[in-house]
């Protein structure tokens, strides 16, 4: 049971942290059709932002209490970077997918040298930061109090989000382009401006994503690459450009790891991999994406 | 104006007029010009060749599949892989030191991998075929990386030198390497690139280039849409495996970083680079990313951030490589007299 308990607190965490950086490119890909490879790149720098910016707030003296906003700020600051990126991304708007995805490609090969220049080759960690909110005891599981608020947070972003997407005037124009651009375009909007709003959200969901991550585990030069291939996996399961896709397949990957470091360590990535062609060949629009040639 | 830019984007002018074998003319300048290479490089100059005469094969395998059927394989570094470990556990573990040998089961190996994998494969296009090889090309690295028992996990599996005709040579690794085996990897490049040649001028390569055009017509014309798409699967698979085998002895090592994502993202960068839109083009990016490659790390250690901006410049100004450059070039040239 304890076992039980550890495998689903472990993964929900990572399920939370993964969800932000899908949801960012799950609402890229909804409306700038591109799949975007620098979201690992966005993940990684928010999270050795986040690092620099606990240790600022400290320099401040600021009580470490408040790490956990600190990592939130940090985040949408330096999600900020998505406006430049974009900038860049639009003029191949019109081109073939391929090349959007090798635009993006070269992004993240640019990120990991811009890492590498502020914060050297060497992980960098929070020492334990997260332990100033103690631990909870949850069904005779201990856990650290940090990782419940994060996953809360991330509720709260995710519910966010979806309300922003349905009930607010610019969600639904936000809709309509991602439906149709020229359409939206005829009737006023301006795309381009959409465009970059949309993709700078995008990018700040990956930075904060990062940030908050960051308490929890170190920052290295890899962990933009790796998560890229675990964020593709919870798309292709979700289903390209579906939130709720996001969700599931965040909610399934995150277990899935859990499950396997705790019985059979070999398979970690293995398994997420196997689910990922399992539900590409049975369902290859995803469990809730729209059907695809 | 953007119109414009966007429609050569998308449908790449794969084949120039049957009448005329530029293609083939521009790989045998290649092929000579490296056969002459020797009496002037410098050793080092001719050990980063033998690495480019691997991923040039396997180039011209991934553009059968990414310039003339239209499909991107975001996970084709798994057949360099299945190449380099098939040598590594000939060589090293079995004791199997011909190079033919190797090759051929490199090759059988290889097919039989892409038989299932493309079968599953080629029923996507677009960004899904991407994702779907991806995802193989991942589960391939973590089977590597994990188990340590069979593949020796992330420190991969040494390669003893191969008998090349079932001679050894004389000398160091380095001997070998700029010596008989240059040229073998060379003779390999020079025979599968005039197969490839073949191969695209083929009725089945023609099948290949109206699936890309326009799939629903050429089924409609009587081609086997998912059968043909298969075969330049296989195909691709084969030529990678090649490459692979011949990048594992010029490492001297087959490791599970020869077949993650990025070394697949590595392959259509030099395949872009050079131009997709043309036969030779992939082989002159590879030829162009390894020394490109070469001098921007040895320039500054910040390389990654050098070789990634060039590949969104390329992207945004020169979709069509250089080979497109080099074709618009001639073109004007030829206007002009």
């Amino acid at each position: 049971m304890t076992v039980f308990l550890d495998v689903l607190l472990g993964g929900v965490f990572h399920a939370a942290i993964l969800f932000l950086v899908a949801a960012g490119l799950q609402l890229v890909f909804g409306v700038q059709k591109i799949v975007n490879l620098a979201c690992g790149s966005f993940y990684a720098l928010g999270a050795y932002f986040g690092i620099t910016a606990v240790g600022f707030a400290a320099q401040l003296g600021l009580p470490s209490i408040l790490v956990l906003p600190v990592l939130i700020l940090a985040g949408l600051a330096i999600g900020l970077v998505g406006l430049p990126v974009e900038r860049v991304l639009r003029t191949i708007y019109n081109r073939d997918e391929s090349y959007q995805l090798l635009i993006t490609f070269g992004f993240l090969l640019m990120f990991q040298d811009v890492f590498r220049f502020f914060w050297g080759a060497t992980p960098r960690t929070l020492d334990n930061a997260y332990l100033v909110y103690g631990t909870a005891e949850f069904l005779g599981v201990q856990v650290p109090t940090y990782n419940l608020l994060v996953i809360a947070a991330s509720i709260a972003i995710a519910l966010g989000l979806g309300l922003f997407l349905q009930r607010t005037r610019m969600g639904r124009i936000i809709r309509a382009t991602a439906e149709n651009r020229n359409m939206t375009e005829a009737m006023g909007v301006d795309s381009n401006r959409i465009f970059a709003a949309v993709f700078t959200v995008g990018c700040m969901l990956g930075t904060v994503g990062g940030a908050l991550v960051v308490p929890a585990s170190a920052s290295s030069l890899d962990m933009a690459v790796e998560l890229v291939v675990e964020a593709f996996a919870v798309v292709v399961i979700g289903g390209l450009g579906s939130m709720r896709g996001a969700l599931a397949g965040a909610l399934i990957v995150g277990l899935i790891r859990a499950a396997a470091i705790m019985v059979l360590p070999e398979a970690e990535i293995l398994s997420i991999y196997v689910v990922v062609i399992a539900v590409l060949i049975l369902r290859p629009a995803g469990l809730f994406g729209r059907a695809v040639a | 104006m953007r119109i414009e830019t966007s429609v050569r984007a998308v449908a790449s002018p794969a084949a120039p007029p049957l009448s005329r074998p530029k293609g083939l003319w521009a790989l045998l300048v290649i092929v000579v010009a490296m056969a002459a290479l020797p009496l002037i490089a410098s050793t080092y100059t001719l050990t980063l060749m033998v690495p480019f005469f691997g991923f040039a094969i396997a180039l011209l395998g991934f553009n059968l599949l990414f310039g003339y059927t239209g499909l991107l394989s975001f996970g084709h570094a798994m057949f360099l892989g299945v190449g380099a470990y098939a040598t590594a556990v000939l060589t090293s573990k079995l004791g199997v030191r011909s190079f033919e040998l190797v090759l051929l089961t490199a090759i059988a190996v290889s097919a039989l991998i892409a038989l299932p994998v493309g079968y599953l494969c080629v029923r996507y296009t677009r960004i899904f075929f991407g994702m779907l090889t991806l995802a193989f090309g991942m589960l391939f690295h973590s089977i590597l990386f994990k188990f340590y028992g069979l593949t020796g996990g992330d420190q991969g599996m040494r390669v003893v030198r191969p008998l090349l005709f079932g001679m050894d040579s004389a000398g160091g690794k380095t001997a070998f390497l700029t010596g008989p085996f240059y040229y073998y990897a060379l003779g390999l490049l020079a025979v599968l690139g005039f197969v490839m040649w073949r191969i695209v001028r083929s009725p089945f390569g023609l099948h290949l280039q109206a699936i890309r055009e326009n799939a629903q017509k050429a089924s409609y014309l009587g081609v086997q849409v998912s059968r043909t798409r298969l075969a330049a699967f296989v195909i691709s698979a084969i030529y990678g495996a090649v490459g692979g085998a011949i990048l594992a002895v010029s490492i001297g090592l087959a490791d599970p970083e020869m077949v993650y994502w990025t070394q697949s993202g590595n392959l259509v960068f030099m395949a872009v680079l050079g131009g997709s839109g043309s036969f030779v083009g992939p082989v002159i990016g590879g030829l162009a990313f390894v020394l490109l490659h070469d001098s921007v790390m040895a320039a500054t250690q910040y390389w990654r951030f050098v070789m990634g901006a060039i590949l969104v410049l390329l992207v945004i100004f020169f979709p069509r490589g250089i080979a497109g450059i080099a074709g618009d070039v001639v073109a004007r040239f030829r206007k002009g007299s």
